[in-house]
């Protein structure tokens, strides 16, 4: 079991890597809100609990792999970045512009920490498989994790990878769907309608487990128990809410990538500022 | 002349460049018996990834092989492999400048019977486009070894295009390939040919016609067609009163228009194409016919040539 300590640090962590989100959107500059806060928890979870890092040293042999198929939701990962020191915080004000390094999407020619570049849905999975594949012929032990957007869904290299992982029964690779059931423009139900979820990766010969993607105890313990599973790529598909944490965000399609104004952005810290505070 | 596989070396390089090299890998997406990586998959089967037909993915696993220190080479015909692709080989690898290799096998009009599908005469143009990129066109099974023995040592992104059929052989094991160099293949003082793959063969059959008929050809052996260096292409213009530019490949995009870029903001001969004219393949029922039929001929060479010396 693990401790309640553990537990509320990294929900405390996750609370930190949300201040940063909104840090980095920022006040009347477009930035994916939605699909950063919906993914933030489990970022949290794999940076500050799961993934064998070493932030002194991002090429460390060893190290578990993260990649962010769904590159859009890149200032979660800016954050946690940030957090970890691989990145100096003020990287976040530059983030987006000709001086900074963290540019719109992923780009590990300029972010340290980033393991490749992202953002054209669909390759991201691909390049995990990928990943795993090279370490296993290495004998390494190291794991690829790699979230995955639930819109990404739709694209078919999504499936070719699948199939691919799957094939090689790659038991070193996660992938985590980020099931905030909403892309650009609407629901997903109402687009070409991805559920459901499950029984498409397990026909694949995927292991699926499906949780709650905002409780940090749920995400670790599936996380850890998932190390236990051989033989078979492994997919947790975690339910989410867009905009999670932004409580006028919440479930909008409208905050996919949007600037704020300064009441939410007022309102939003002041939210998130709280809701730490309950904890010192 | 000898004739030989282009295919074939390609498949017994990387077998050779395998034993020394541990790092190198193949993947292949449902045609190794063509594109002749079966060698490879024969010799080091736990280095060999049969990534079934979905090409897209391929080059996903193929950079994610190259993020852990492998040296991936990509395998399937040259029309899926850039033109199906070309997103993936874009933002996944061209980007972060990834070191895989792309393959693009039984290119040009080179699979004869296959037909428009099959055929692939955009691939030089989508891929040099690319930052990045490296594009390679072996004149011959020799150049072919030599451009995979590059390919494993330079990092970056290539493609290396390969005929289907068996091609003559005009280099020998003793000249070394440079990235970026020009190889003059035969000179003469009226007109200069800049020809790669096929097409160096057809225009050093136009140029001993042309001989014959006292006009004096130069052939230039354009098999690195990015990076192209501007001083070579201006050293092999020096004196001559005609340009042509011979590919086996859409006239948009390709070698010739690679060579008038450079040549734009400098006093240059005319210059004509001979390549295909935006046009898609057809089948046919020999290589032969076909390269005639879109006139990728020493004939159509010997007639431009003529036509560009009687315009001066």
């Amino acid at each position: 079991m693990l401790s309640n300590d553990l537990i509320e640090r990294i929900e405390r962590t996750a609370l930190k890597l949300r201040l940063d989100i909104l840090e980095m959107v920022g006040v009347g500059k477009a930035g994916h809100l939605g699909g950063s806060s919906s993914c933030a928890d489990i970022v949290a979870a794999l940076y500050f609990y799961k993934m064998k890092i070493d932030p002194e040293n991002p090429h460390y042999e060893d190290r578990d792999r993260f990649l962010l198929s769904k590159g859009h939701g890149a200032l979660a990962q800016y954050a946690a970045l940030v957090e970890l020191g691989y990145i100096p915080r003020e990287e976040m004000k530059k983030v987006k512009t000709l001086d900074g390094i963290l540019q719109g999407h992923p780009d590990m020619t300029k972010t340290p920490g980033i393991e490749a570049n992202t953002g054209s849905l669909g390759q991201g999975l691909s390049i995990a498989t990928g990943m795993a594949l090279g370490l296993r012929l290495d004998g390494k032990d190291s794991r690829v994790y790699v979230i995955v957007g639930d819109g990404e869904l739709s694209e078919g290299q999504i499936w070719e990878a699948a199939m691919c992982a799957g094939y090689y029964k790659l038991d070193n690779l996660v992938a985590i769907i980020d099931n905030n059931g909403l892309q650009a423009t609407g629901p997903i139900k109402e687009r070409f309608n991805i559920y459901p979820i499950a029984p498409k990766w397990e026909s694949f010969g995927w292991h699926v487990r499906e949780i709650d993607g905002h409780n940090i105890r749920e995400i670790i313990e599936t996380l850890d128990e998932l190390d236990n599973v051989r033989g078979k790529p492994k997919v947790m598909i975690a339910r989410t809410v867009k905009g999670k944490g932004f409580s006028f965000a919440e479930n909008d399609p409208a905050f996919h990538n949007i600037a704020l104004t300064e009441e939410q952005y007022i309102q939003a810290k002041r939210e998130l500022e709280s809701r730490m505070a309950r904890w010192s | 002349m000898e004739m030989a596989s282009l295919r074939e070396a390609y498949g017994k390089a990387l077998v050779e460049l395998g034993a020394q090299n541990k790092n190198i890998v193949a993947l292949d997406a449902d045609l190794s018996k063509s594109t002749r990586t079966a060698l490879f998959q024969e010799a080091y089967p736990e280095r060999f990834f049969e990534i079934s037909i979905a090409e897209q993915n391929m080059i996903g696993v193929a950079v994610g092989l190259a993020l852990t220190g492998k040296i991936p080479f990509v395998n399937s015909f040259a029309v899926f492999a850039t033109g199906r692709t070309y997103d993936q080989i874009r933002q996944s690898a061209c980007i972060a400048n990834i070191n895989i290799k792309i393959c693009g096998s039984s290119s040009g009009l080179s699979d004869f019977g296959d037909g428009a599908t099959h055929q692939s005469l955009e691939d030089v143009a989508l891929m040099r486009v690319l930052p990045n990129m490296t594009v390679l066109v072996p004149v011959d099974a020799v150049e072919t070894k030599k451009m995979v023995e590059f390919a494993v040592r330079h990092n970056g992104p290539v493609y290396l295009r390969i005929n289907r059929n068996d091609l003559p052989v005009y280099t020998d094991e003793s000249t070394e390939f440079e990235l970026g160099k020009l190889y003059q293949m035969r000179d003469g003082e009226d007109a200069v040919v800049f020809a790669n793959g096929v097409m160096v063969s057809k225009a050093m059959e136009a140029a001993e016609i042309l001989e014959k008929e006292g006009t004096g050809v130069r052939v230039v052996n354009v098999s690195t067609v990015k990076p192209l260096k501007k001083e070579e292409v201006l050293k092999y213009i020096k004196g001559v009163k005609g340009i042509v530019t011979a590919e086996e490949h859409s006239i948009i995009g390709g070698l010739g228009s690679a060579i008038v870029e450079l040549l734009r903001d400098v006093d240059h001969p005319p210059v004509e194409f001979i390549g295909v004219k935006d046009r898609f393949g057809t089948s046919a029922s020999n290589y032969e016919e076909l390269l005639e039929y879109f006139g990728l001929t020493s004939k159509s060479i010997t007639l431009t040539i003529k036509d560009l010396l009687d315009r001066c």
